[in-house]
């Protein structure tokens, strides 16, 4: 594909629970390289929207296209099409009976046929990048919520994603710990990965955004730079979000 | 104990044959029961309906009846079998509904997002339910395993009743001899419970190993 493909297009992408319509028309572009921050009050759809990307929720209507190509239906080709799409959950979600090093190097191993040595090689690579380098033999369980949020960030990488979903990575995670798992997601994003961040960090959000989309009520309200997002929100609902975020 | 010693030979062999019952058995339906709890939760609404329907069918059926039907039916339906196979097969039928009921159990307290991790990273859903939900299942529910695996165990009794030579049946020979049944009613009880302390203490090492994942 050709760089001026989006990583990422949704094009009138729509979504109900029963009779609640969470996604209303969305169309949302992600340039390759891009880092996006996706922030909205608590019921907006900010997940379902990071989860419609690699249809973990299906969508009712509407297209969404990965590098161009578009989103197939359940079975081996959309199993495929996830192994280059990246997530990272709020809850973590590793593999609580595998080893760290198992967690990262199940997926090389058993979708992409790596032989275990070059998994296990290249998974070093990847827990020391992001600072676990010495647990790779312990249970997540024995690993505190920011190193196991670092964990699930290199078991991601370790496929070589082309474009990295993030929904709320940070806010399961004790304050002090906040700052090790940013790090390291600014630290991807000098790497020029693709991002989509769903996040209450407005630091990563004004630093390391290159753009951000404000949703409400399952509409995308603004979609602009974080420079004029925080200094001159253009809506009245992004106003009274931002005034509510900032005051504590 | 002279019941015990003058017909040791006549009561080791039968435990011998409810040992090789009960382990054919034990393995055939732990591997039926998973794949038939695999097929209960699988996206293929046909699969599914064939799951419940089985253990549906087995689970509300007395095992005598099992038995019978692979005694009788089984034989004069299809071709010979020795009553020993046709025991291990009513078994393990018969075990393997309890066995999907349980697994299924474990299932269900696997947190979603075990899987949708999986999902995420390209693992299809036979990988994810064989590498990530299963192993993860069954380590929560070893101890109710172990109680289906133990009523295998006193189950495969119920098979003298179809001619094979097990344990459950010493105490018959001894009555014909003129001793004491009830002496070889303890024996063989006796028997029993040195078959399960094992069992208890393989569950005891599994629980033991699988709680540091947690
Ligand atoms: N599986 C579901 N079934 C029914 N309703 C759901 C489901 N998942 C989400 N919803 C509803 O859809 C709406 C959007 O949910 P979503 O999780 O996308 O919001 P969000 O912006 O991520 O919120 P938060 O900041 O609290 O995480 C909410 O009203 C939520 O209650
Ligand atoms: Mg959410």
């Amino acid at each position: 594909m050709s760089d001026a493909t989006p990583m990422v297009r949704m094009a009138g992408v729509n979504k109900h629970f029963g009779a609640l319509h969470v996604l209303r028309d969305i169309d949302l572009e992600v340039a390759r390289g891009e880092v996006v921050v996706v922030l909205g009050p608590s019921g907006s759809g900010k997940s379902t929207l990071c989860r419609a990307i690699n249809r973990l929720e299906p969508v009712d209507e509407g297209s969404i296209e990965i590098d161009g190509r578009p989103l197939p239906a359940e079975g081996r080709d959309l199993a495929a099409l996830r192994s280059d799409v990246g997530m990272v959950f709020q809850q973590f979600n590793l593999f609580s009976h595998l080893t760290i090093m198992d967690n990262v190097t199940l997926a090389p191993i058993r979708v992409r046929g790596v032989s275990r040595s070059d998994a296990e090689s290249e998974a070093r690579v990847l827990l020391d990048r992001v600072g676990i380098g010495e647990q790779s033999g312990k249970y997540p369980a024995q690993l505190s919520g920011g190193q196991q949020q670092r964990v699930a960030i290199a078991r991601a990488l370790a496929m070589a994603p082309k474009v990295m979903l993030f929904d709320e990575p940070t806010s399961a995670l004790d304050p002090e710990m906040v700052g090790e798992v940013v790090e390291v997601m600014a630290d991807l994003a000098r790497d020029d990965m693709t991002m989509v961040v769903v996040t209450h960090e407005m630091g990563f959000a004004r630093r390391t955004a290159h753009r951000v989309v404000f949703m409400d009520d399952g509409e995308i309200v603004e979609d602009t730079t974080p420079e004029s997002f925080f200094s001159r929100p253009a809506t009245d609902r992004a106003r009274d979000f931002l005034s509510k975020i900032l005051t504590h | 104990m002279s019941v015990l010693l003058d017909n040791l030979d006549d009561f080791l062999s039968r435990f011998g044959v409810t040992l090789g019952l009960f382990v054919l058995s034990g393995v055939a339906s732990m591997i039926l029961g998973t794949l038939l709890a695999a097929m209960r939760v699988s996206p293929v609404p046909a699969m599914r309906t064939v799951g419940t329907g089985y253990v549906t069918l087995l689970r509300n059926t007395p095992l005598t009846l099992v038995l019978f039907f692979f005694a009788l039916g089984f034989t004069k339906l299809f071709f010979y079998l020795p009553f020993f196979l046709l025991a291990v097969v009513g078994l393990s039928l018969y075990t393997a509904a309890f066995v999907c009921e349980t697994v299924r159990g474990g299932i269900s307290t696997v947190p979603a997002g075990q899987s949708e991790a999986a999902r995420a990273l390209g693992l299809g859903f036979t990988q994810t339910l064989s590498l990530i939900v299963l192993p993860q299942a069954i380590r929560s529910v070893v101890p109710p395993l172990t109680s289906v695996q133990i009523a295998l165990l006193k189950n495969t009794t119920v098979a003298a009743g179809f001619s094979v030579v097990e344990a459950g049946g010493f105490y018959r020979v001894v009555n014909e001899q003129g001793g004491s049944t009830l002496v070889a009613l303890l024996w063989v009880a006796l028997g029993f419970v040195i078959l399960v302390v094992p069992l208890t203490a393989v569950q005891r090492r599994l629980e033991k190993r699988w709680s540091v994942a947690r």
